[in-house]
């Protein structure tokens, strides 16, 4: 049977590329970064290339970068290591439409006292610029929105946001992991303060990313150890993952995005002649890979696993909250009745997937659908 | 995802007594659209020495795989048993059944029972 991976938005493949890379880190080049003799030193030189690679890449010419364990430490780090050193601010903005790390990392904070405002996002799933500008006070720590949302791809306007965080003197964080190397930042441009990225989504290994943060900007650490990373991030390097996420950030090419934008065109055309369909977010700021839809009178899960016989492997909403029975908060921000939200689904493609992948998978997704819809009773 | 057993993996695919009995003497209706699952049984009952029988059964679900799952095993269950003995099958019959659910789709078994 064929096998269609579209859940590129969960996680990718490791290159054979990233992987020949990171191999000679495991065994033949193991020092440890933080030793002095000439094997820590060659460790220790591949990671700040590494760094230097990844920073030039964002143009972070005034920002640190730390690696992390990945995008839910660096979020984390963001926050709370900004939270617990500035402790006389204890406002927070951020979006209705955050990754989970992010919300609940607020709702954390809520809990210690904080205020946290949730903005709201319109029903393609912008942030109200106003409403961030009239939200913000004298107490408010950071705003951290995610630039390009990992359920429905709608990219927020950074720039436009650092505009106003700035003017009124706040910070902006935002969460990259799904926007990182599929749509240029620049954070000298852009004006952004923190930014969260991460290897697993562009072809490099699990368990590593990063967090840059504006030179004069100072984090309390969540993590005490041997000081590595200036302090902020002690624990061994992760030095084969470091090199891979290195390596990984070359992976996607502008011709890759061309490639994987006409596709998701083609499909999502497709998609809207099936009847009762409705496409979520943006149809033109978008992720090049993300589709995100609703069928009515299907159930997610159902449509998900029919496709999984099929052998393709999408998912209903994002793969982290397959474990809970909530619909998707994501989709309730944008206007989506409940009963609607729980027919929705998320095809994710990547620079591997073909013409004749995505016609295949409409053939699946229209058999499904229909032998779906005629088990509704209503 | 909730892992599912074999059993309802099967009964997922291959459902058992799907579809709608037109003049059927019966229809149970459970769940709503709001949290999602909606279960219709039909049935057709027969009297033999005063007693009744659900001759046959189908359904119509609307929902996951552990809701399509229960109402196809409790057709499966039910069909030839007194309307008396029908109603005595447990969300526990049924779940036992399909070899276990997965505890957050528990409330799925409840649907049917």
């Amino acid at each position: 049977m064929k096998k269609i991976y579209l859940d590129y938005a969960a996680t990718t493949p490791v290159s054979e590329k990233v992987y020949e890379k990171m191999n000679p880190f495991f065994s033949d080049c193991y020092g440890n970064p933080s030793s002095l003799h000439s094997q820590g030193r060659k460790a220790k030189e591949a990671v700040e290339k590494t760094r230097k690679n990844i920073k030039n890449k964002l143009n972070a010419k005034k920002h640190k970068l730390v690696f992390t364990s990945g995008g839910t430490e660096s979020n984390n780090l963001a926050i709370k290591g900004l939270a617990y050193k500035n402790p006389s601010k204890k406002h927070i903005i951020t979006t209705k439409i955050e990754h989970d790390c992010v919300l609940n990392t607020c709702k954390w904070l809520e809990k210690q006292g904080y205020e946290i405002t949730y903005l709201s996002v319109d029903e393609e799933g912008f942030v109200n610029l106003e409403e961030l500008e009239k939200n913000i006070k004298k107490e408010t720590l950071l705003v951290s929105i995610i630039h390009a949302n990992n359920e429905i791809g709608t990219i927020q306007d950074l720039k436009k946001i650092s505009q106003i965080c700035h003017q009124k003197g706040t910070i902006l964080h935002s969460d990259a992991c799904q926007s990182f190397t599929k749509v240029p930042i620049d954070v000298i441009e852009e004006d952004i303060d923190l930014l969260t990225i991460n290897a697993h989504k562009i072809y490099g290994p699990k368990g590593v990313g990063a967090l840059l943060i504006k030179d004069y900007l100072n984090v309390e650490p969540l993590f005490h150890g041997g000081h590595h990373e200036e302090g902020i991030r002690s624990g061994t390097l992760n030095v084969s993952g470091i090199v891979g996420f290195g390596e990984a950030i070359n992976e996607i090419s502008l011709k890759n995005i061309e490639h994987m934008t006409k596709l998701r065109n083609k499909m999502i055309k497709e998609l809207k002649n099936i009847k009762d369909v409705r496409i979520n977010g943006s149809l033109e700021k978008r992720l090049c890979n993300n589709i995100n839809v609703t069928f009515k009178d299907a159930e997610g899960e159902s449509i998900v696993l029919h496709l999984d016989n099929r052998g393709i492997f999408a998912s209903t909403g994002s793969a982290c909250s397959s474990n809970t029975l909530k619909s998707s908060h994501v989709l309730s921000a944008i206007g989506l009745k409940q009963e609607d939200s729980h027919g929705s689904v998320r095809f994710s493609l990547g620079k591997e997937t073909t013409e004749e992948d995505i016609d295949y998978v409409i053939t699946n997704i229209k058999e499904t659908i229909s032998l779906l819809r005629e088990m509704n009773p209503l | 995802m909730v892992e599912y057993s074999k059993k309802v993996m099967d009964n997922f695919f291959r459902p058992k007594n799907m579809g709608e009995i037109k003049e059927a003497d019966g229809v149970g209706k459970v769940g709503n659209k709001v949290c999602g699952d909606i279960m219709y049984i039909y049935i057709k009952v027969e009297k033999k020495e005063n007693k009744e029988y659900i001759k046959e059964i189908k359904f119509k679900t609307l929902g996951c795989a552990a809701a399509i799952a229960t109402s196809s095993i409790i057709t499966e269950i039910a069909k030839g048993k007194t309307i008396e003995d029908a109603k005595k099958i447990t969300k526990e019959d049924v779940a036992e059944q399909l070899g276990g659910l997965p505890p957050i789709k528990m409330h799925c078994s409840n649907l049917s029972s």
